[in-house]
């Protein structure tokens, strides 16, 4: 009887500290919901991080954009000749950046540049007591720090992923008429024909739903940050990686959901 | 100037299989300066951000003001920490933030209005804590941790509040420096009739800023009297802490 419970022990304490942690970061959701909608609104920060996050991303966003559809172009091009399809190179390109690599990679650049710094940055205020001094000074620490983050993310992300969309396609159509041999008419114009409301809608969608998830893991692991600075490390890596991971299944749940039909 | 009453009854708090707090029972009237004495890691300052609200408590009431700050609306719990200021023991300043705006933070609830009066305000406060106006634009990390120190002092009474705490006030700061801290605080208390709090292993700052001291040890208050009866306590505990002693075959 011992020897049984002993065995069920192990996937008994994972699987509550699963369902724990589940419990934490949906609380923690709420909470950081219920200071988005409710004043005092500080637009002032806002702002600040819709530049942080938006701003001083976009070069990584721009360059990985721009170097993955000219990847993909000359990828497609190769594919395709094995089996005389290699015209499709703009209506692949672009259907595969705008639906997919656009908001996919663009939102995974972005967890890995803006999440680790929210988490490092919120861990550092928690460990040396400025989210507790906050608090003594009659601001609530989900109003002055992770609203605006949470807002700024939501906001933003959809207007990079705009800009990556577009960058991709460019690079796609760079290696298509420079290097593949593309006419320059011919493959704007089969880009324009394949590309379609539903694309660009769901990619904006998803860059949105990344943004949230961007924002919350670097605000929770930030927030819950303890144990000094070894503490703050395992935080920025939690964050990522959970950005990271909850990015890949959201891109899945929402594509099967909008193509899955 | 009004200060505010503490109250603690039965608090207890526990980090896991740890006690820290054990059936806390406190009580601090208005306009009187208690200091906390202890040894490190005794829960001096767990019990402070409990009273604060910080750090929920397993049992036991903590009134501030007659409030009870842990059932209090959100709306009374705003309003009593508006009457509340707190010295965290390693400033807790904002980096982000210049020493003027950190200053004047709970004043302007963290937005950069009213810059010119807020920064004007911010100056005169530095000088009561012994720091020059220059300052008030430098952030905080171009300041020594003395200097910080008092930035975050002068933080704390930014607001006049009713009640304040202080936790470890003048550690990091040289003798002189440390009085002058000591003095600002006993004028709080004597002058303004504000109600203190302060944690401090300084026994030289226990003297000065003290009307009654409470030891903590083994997560209850050992020891509780006034500062005058600190020297003949008749505790041998106290009066090993007083004197800076350590018992026979005491290895730390």
């Amino acid at each position: 009887m011992n020897a049984l419970v002993a065995f069920f022990a192990r996937p008994g304490r994972a699987t509550l500290g699963a369902l724990a942690s589940i419990g934490r970061v949906a609380l923690f959701t709420l909470r950081a919901l219920g200071a988005a909608v409710r004043p005092p609104y500080y637009f002032g920060r806002l702002i600040e991080q819709m530049l942080i996050i938006g701003w001083f991303s976009l070069p990584v966003v721009g360059l990985t954009a721009v170097f993955t559809g000219a990847a993909l172009a000359q990828q497609i091009f190769v594919g395709g000749s094995r089996f005389n399809a290699e015209s499709t190179v703009p209506a692949v390109t672009v259907i595969a950046i705008v639906r997919e690599l656009g908001p996919v990679l663009g939102g995974l650049m972005v967890a890995g540049r803006v999440s680790s710094a929210m988490a490092a940055e919120l861990g550092t205020m928690r460990v040396t007591e400025q989210i507790d001094a906050l608090t003594t000074l009659r601001t609530d620490p989900f109003e002055y720090l992770i609203a605006p983050r949470l807002i700024a993310a939501v906001i933003v992300l959809p207007l990079l992923v705009l800009v990556s969309n577009a960058l991709g396609v460019m690079g796609g159509f760079l290696i298509g008429t420079q290097r593949l041999g593309f006419n320059v008419t011919s493959y704007l114009a089969t880009t324009r024909q394949y590309l379609e409301w539903d694309d660009v809608s769901s990619s904006l969608v998803k860059a949105a739903v990344f943004g949230f998830i961007i924002a919350m893991m670097g605000c929770y692991h930030g927030f819950r940050s303890m144990g000094g600075a070894a503490g703050v490390g395992r935080s920025t890596t939690n964050a990522v990686v959970s950005a990271f991971v909850l990015i890949l299944l959201a891109n899945l749940i929402i594509t099967v959901l909008v193509f899955g039909t | 100037m009004k200060g505010g009453s503490i109250e603690l009854i039965g608090v207890r708090k526990a980090f896991g299989p740890k006690i820290v707090l054990d059936h806390i029972d406190l009580k601090v009237e208005p306009g009187e300066s208690l200091v906390v004495i202890g040894g490190s890691g005794t829960g001096k300052s767990v019990m402070l951000k409990c009273i604060l609200g910080i750090l929920p408590t397993d049992s036991g009431t903590i009134r501030l003001d007659g409030t009870d700050l842990a059932s209090a609306s959100r709306a009374d719990r705003t309003e009593l920490r508006s009457r509340i200021g707190m010295l965290f023991q390693g400033g807790a300043l904002f980096d982000s933030l210049p020493v003027w705006r950190n200053i004047t933070f709970g004043l302007t609830r963290g937005r950069a209005t009213n810059a010119k009066a807020m920064h004007a305000k911010a100056v005169e406060l530095l000088a009561k804590v012994g720091l020059d106006a220059p300052v008030a634009d430098l952030k905080p990390s171009e300041l020594s941790g003395g200097m910080q120190k008092r930035v975050a002092l002068a933080r704390a009474i930014a607001a006049e509040p009713e009640i304040i705490f202080f936790d470890e006030p003048t550690t990091g700061l040289d003798p002189i420096r440390a009085d002058t801290i000591n003095r600002l605080i006993r004028g709080l208390v004597t002058d303004l009739g504000v109600t203190a709090v302060t944690i401090t292993h300084d026994m030289a700052s226990v003297r000065r800023i003290a009307d009654r001291v409470a030891m903590l040890k083994d997560g209850r208050i050992h020891w509780e009297g006034k500062v005058a009866d600190l020297e003949n306590s008749g505790n041998d505990y106290v009066d090993r802490f007083v004197h800076g002693r350590a018992d026979d075959g005491e290895t730390g």
